[in-house]
Order: C-alpha cells, then structure tokens, then sequence
C-alpha cells in the first residue's frame, strides 16, 4: 500500500512535468531539454511564496504562473531564435540556461538541501485505507493533477483552441497562411508547458527535498514517459508517468540497485515492440 | 607538396609528437604539463564525439558516457584486478567497444531528438549506476586507495615526465588513428550518410552497420580520453559520468568548429583555459560558462578554427581572383 500510493504520487509529479514536455515536442517539434530546470523552478518559487504569505495555495499558484511567465520569455528571447538552427543549436542554448538556473539558484537559496515540511492545511491525519495509510496531502496532489490532466484533455480535443494547437503542430505553414499567429501558438505552448513542470515542482515541495540541479533526474524520467507514452500524447504520458511511477517504487523493493535500470529496460522493451510509444506517432527516423 | 593523405598526416603527427616533448623545455611548469594531459584526454574524448556529431550527423548528448565508463573500467581494473597497463588498456577498449554496441544498437535507429535523449538517458543510468554500487565504485565519494601505475616495457608512469610524455603519445596517436578512419571510406560514407541517409542507401550502403560502427569507434575513444583523465588523477569520480562531460564535448566541438578535424583540440584547449581563468576569480563556473555558451549559440557558430579557416579560404580565394567564398568541407 505504501509502495502504492508512493509510487502514485510520483507518477502524478512526472505526469506533469512529462506532459509539458510532450506538449512542447508535439507542437513544436522542439525538445526543450530545459524543462526540468523549470520544475526546480516551481519548486522554489513555491517555497518562497510559501514563506512570505503563509498559503500553500497562493505558493502553488504563484510558482505555476511565475514559472509560465519565465518560459514565455525564455521562449520568446532565446528559443525562438534557435528554431530554424539545427538540434545541436537548443541542445546548446538549453545546456546553456541550465547551467545558469542551477548556479542561479544556489546563488539566491544556497547549496544545500532545503525542506518545507507539510503545509499547515494538511496536517491532518492520515486516511486510513486498505491496511496503509493515506496521507491527505497525497489526495489533494492526484486530485489537482487528475483534474489538470481532464482539462488538458478536454482543451486540447474539444475546443477551437486545441484545434489550432493541433493544427500548427501539423502544418505550421499553412496554419500561419490561414491567419492564425502561430509564434503565438508557440509561445503560449511553452508558456503552458513551462507552467505545467511549475505546477509540478510546486506540488513536489512538501514531499521531496529541494536542491540546485533536482529538475536533472525528472528530465530524464519525463523524458522516458514521453517514449513510453507517445511523444504529443497527453493520455500517452499519464499512462507512462504512472507506469514509471510504481516500477520505480515497486522497483526499490526487489531491486534496490537497478531501479533506474528496471525503467530503461521497460522503455528499451517499449522501444522495440513498440516503436512510437503507446499512443503516439513514430520514432523511427 | 607530399601527395599521400596517410604520409602527410603520419608527418603532421610525429611532427605534433616531437612539439609537444619539447614544449616542457620552454614551459617547464608543473602547471603547464598537467595542463597538456588534461588537454590530452579531453582532446580525445572531444574529437570522438565529432566522429558522431560532425561526420556523422549524430547528435549525441550522452557521450560522457563512455568518458565515465573508460576511467571507470581502467581504473578498477588497475586497482582491484591488479592488471597491468596494457592489459588494462586493452580490455577497457574491449569493454567500451561492446557497451557502445549494444547502446548502439538500440539507439541509432532513432529519430534525431529521440537519439540524442535516449544517449542522454544511457549515460544517466551509467551515473545512478556508479552511484548507487557503492561497494564496488566507492559512491559518489569515487574511487578510493588510488590507481597504482606499475612500469611497463620501461615506461614508469608515476614519474610526471614519463606520464606527459604517454599522454602526449596517446593524443597524437588517437588523433592520428582517428584522422585515417575519417579520411579512408568509412569515413567518406559516414559523411554521406550524414548528408544523405536515403541516398546512401539507395546505392546499396548499409546505413545502419556504418553508423553503428562509427558509434563504436566513438565509443572506444570516447573510453580513451576517461582512461587519461583516469591516470592522471589517480581515481575515477561519478563526476566523470555526469551528463555535464556530455554538454562540455558538445560545446567544445562547436567552440572549436566541427568542420575541421582539430576543432574539437582547439575547443578543448579554449574550454580548459577559460575553465582555469574563471575558477581563479569566482567559484560560479557554470554561471560564467552558461553564459558564454549563451553568447555563442546566439552569435558565433561556426567555431574559433572554423572562423580562422573561413577567413583563410576568403584570402586564399582573393589572392587567386576567385569571387567565391569557400566554406571547408569536413
């Protein structure tokens, strides 16, 4: 049960971070290979606000919208000029910002690890279910995420704006010939992908440990739930976040040197069988 | 003019070879000879990665993989398997070569951005790997208790001049090899692979054997330049396997100018130097180095030796009364 609800709250986690991060690709055809720095981001956004107002919620809103607005500028200013250039160019410029958050960070909040602790609102005690027990923040976090997962969904399928999202991913010219703005697109794409990761590294705060370079290692997972998922699918990376989610707390039960292993042998078995991911498009060149 | 392509670069390296022996005799500083090995293993492991990158069209971004793997292997085998010099040498070649193999094989049938994730991905696992085994790697503590360097046919590396002088050797022949298998016609299909994947195949090339090939030779060199690293500092730190050595070859090709065969020596040489310069007055490197990569990517993109070729090629063209700049072909 433990190892359950574990390793749902970490699948909700990279579910957030990995959908911005598909969003991105399948729109832009651009892999924003900062995107975890954006989630260490959130985090301390959140962390501040959280210890200037006293509200965990004015900190997770807050540290969402900051880190939407950071990417919109990020996008505008630096990624935008790099979009024609070939993947070597963002590799470059997204290494580049990393490096720069990662210092910038231990410059304004220092090296070492810091910790919230639960927010005075969910200290409660915990729901007893199943013989485990259940944490109240844990419901609070797989809520907010199913219901930004729905929405997602809802947006992106349902309504004229999702259709021109759809649209610009696949065929930007056209789309741009048709009257639609599509730098807009893109920079509201990654606005909303970077506010995603935000939203993320702001539910992270009371459960994990904040240090400069944590957004390295939810890259690479995110990245791994992309593969496993389908990259541009949003349903395709809940499904995959899940799904690494409990190999990885299942995992450190049997295997507690290879957990990291146990998730690239399942996406290299993903890779074979099923080249485009779950539910996504092709990743043979 | 000396006509043969292999003559001419044997030359240029025993050329190289006998600048570098001497070049302690003008610079005798301690400084400068750790300076030059540190280059050495760099060098190699940069030019490697511009097999993938500039003659391959292979963008990987998990490189430092194999740098980690190679000080790795080398140094365990030396410290707990006691093997000497260039058993271990040797083996650690065999054992970069098939690790590149299988990660290989896996990933170069991928789409560019899927290929550069998933080396990124790789090297990762290599790093939580070497962290998590603690009984065997150290942790993130290294490798303790040092690398013992036995002598061999003569050569005693633990004498600074002895260990200058094998690395000096081990740059220029890796160079000098890797030179050869880019100029014979491997390297002239990896080229057009790069160019033209479909072509290539088209006229019955087996894409994929070559680039799996090309990934394995990366490979090994790229284990070659962590052996170096390895034997200098006496050790092995997860440091070498962190995705940062990745980004550090890529941004070392591109400063020095991938069209060129010694760009990524010359990248090496500048990102050493400004790594020495920046680490003297603050201790924010990769802020300093963030942005400097910044300044590049947005501004100067074709490298340092790219530039000096460029403006020699426009000289070059003046002086012939031609009217067309010629960019260098890799």
């Amino acid at each position: 049960m433990t190892q359950t609800t574990g390793g749902l709250i970490s699948g909700m986690l990279l579910f957030l971070v990995a959908a911005g991060l598909s969003l991105i690709f399948g729109t832009l055809k651009v892999t924003n290979f900062m995107h975890g720095s954006l989630y260490m981001l959130g985090a301390y956004f959140a962390y501040t606000l959280y210890n200037l107002t006293g509200s965990y919620a004015a900190a997770v809103v807050g540290a969402a919208l900051g880190v939407g607005l950071f990417a919109l500028i990020f996008e505008r200013l630096f990624m935008s000029r790099v979009y024609s250039a070939d993947v070597l160019m963002q590799l470059l410029v997204c290494y580049g910002f990393i490096l720069i958050l990662d210092d910038a960070v231990k410059i304004i909040w220092g090296a070492e690890f810091l910790s919230m602790g639960m927010p005075a609102a969910f200290q409660r005690p915990p729901i007893l279910l199943a013989g485990g027990v259940l944490p109240v923040f844990y419901l609070f976090l797989i809520g907010v995420t199913l219901l930004v997962a729905l929405v997602l969904g809802y947006v992106l399928t349902k309504t004229r704006i999702g259709k021109i999202v759809r649209a610009a991913a696949i065929n930007p010219t056209m789309t741009s010939a048709l009257g639609i703005n599509t730098a807009l697109v893109y920079g509201g794409v990654f606005a909303l992908g970077g506010l995603l990761a935000g939203l993320g590294g702001a539910l992270a705060v009371p459960v994990r440990s904040l240090v400069s370079g944590m957004g390295f290692s939810i890259l690479i997972e995110s990245f791994i739930v992309t593969v496993i998922g389908g990259m541009g699918s949003v349903s395709g990376a809940l499904v995959g976040a899940l799904l690494i989610g409990l190999v990885r707390s299942f995992g450190t039960i049997g295997f507690p040197l290879f957990t990291e292993g146990l998730m690239f042998v399942f996406m290299t078995v993903i890779l074979i069988v099923r080249p485009s991911g779950l539910f996504g498009r092709s990743a043979e060149s | 003019m000396i006509r043969s392509a292999p003559v001419r670069d044997a030359l240029f390296a025993v050329g190289g070879l006998v600048l570098l022996a001497a070049l302690p005799l003008v610079f005798p500083g301690k400084a400068f000879s750790d300076f030059v090995i540190r280059l050495s293993a760099f060098a190699v492991y940069a030019t490697s990665l511009n097999l993938l990158i500039g003659y391959g069209g292979m963008v990987s971004f998990g490189h430092g993989l194999f740098y980690g793997l190679g000080a790795y292997s080398f140094a365990l085998l030396m410290q707990k398997a006691g093997a000497s010099i260039p058993v271990a040498f040797a083996s650690t070649i065999l054992i970069n070569g098939a690790v590149a193999a299988v990660i290989g094989a896996i990933c170069i049938r991928l789409k560019e951005i899927y290929f550069s994730f998933l080396t990124l991905a790789f090297q990762m696992l290599l790093h939580s790997l070497i962290i998590a085994w603690t009984a065997v790697t150290g942790g993130d503590q290294g490798l303790t208790g040092g690398v013992p360097r036995p002598p061999f046919l003569g050569i005693r590396l633990d004498e600074p001049r002895h260990l200058y002088l094998f690395c000096c050797a081990v740059l220029v022949a890796s160079l000098f090899v890797m030179r050869h298998l880019m100029q014979s016609p491997f390297g002239y299909t990896l080229r057009m692979i790069r160019d033209n994947p479909r072509r290539a195949a088209f006229l019955g090339i087996h894409v994929w054997r070559i680039r799996l090939l090309a990934f394995v030779v990366a490979g090994i060199f790229g284990g070659v330049g962590g052996m170096l690293i390895s034997l200098f500092v006496s050790s092995a730190y997860p440091d070498f396997a962190y995705w940062t050595v990745s980004g550090e070859g890529v941004f070392m090709i591109l400063l020095g100018g991938m069209g060129v065969f010694l760009g990524p020596l010359a990248g090496a040489a500048i990102l050493l130097l400004l790594n020495d310069l920046v680490t003297r007055f603050t201790e924010h490197y990769s802020l300093v180095l963030g942005i400097v990569i910044l300044l590049f990517a947005l501004g100067l993109r074709k490298g340092v030796l790219g530039l000096v070729t460029d403006l020699w090629a426009r000289r070059v063209a003046a002086t012939k009364g031609g009217s067309s700049a010629a960019t260098p072909a890799a």
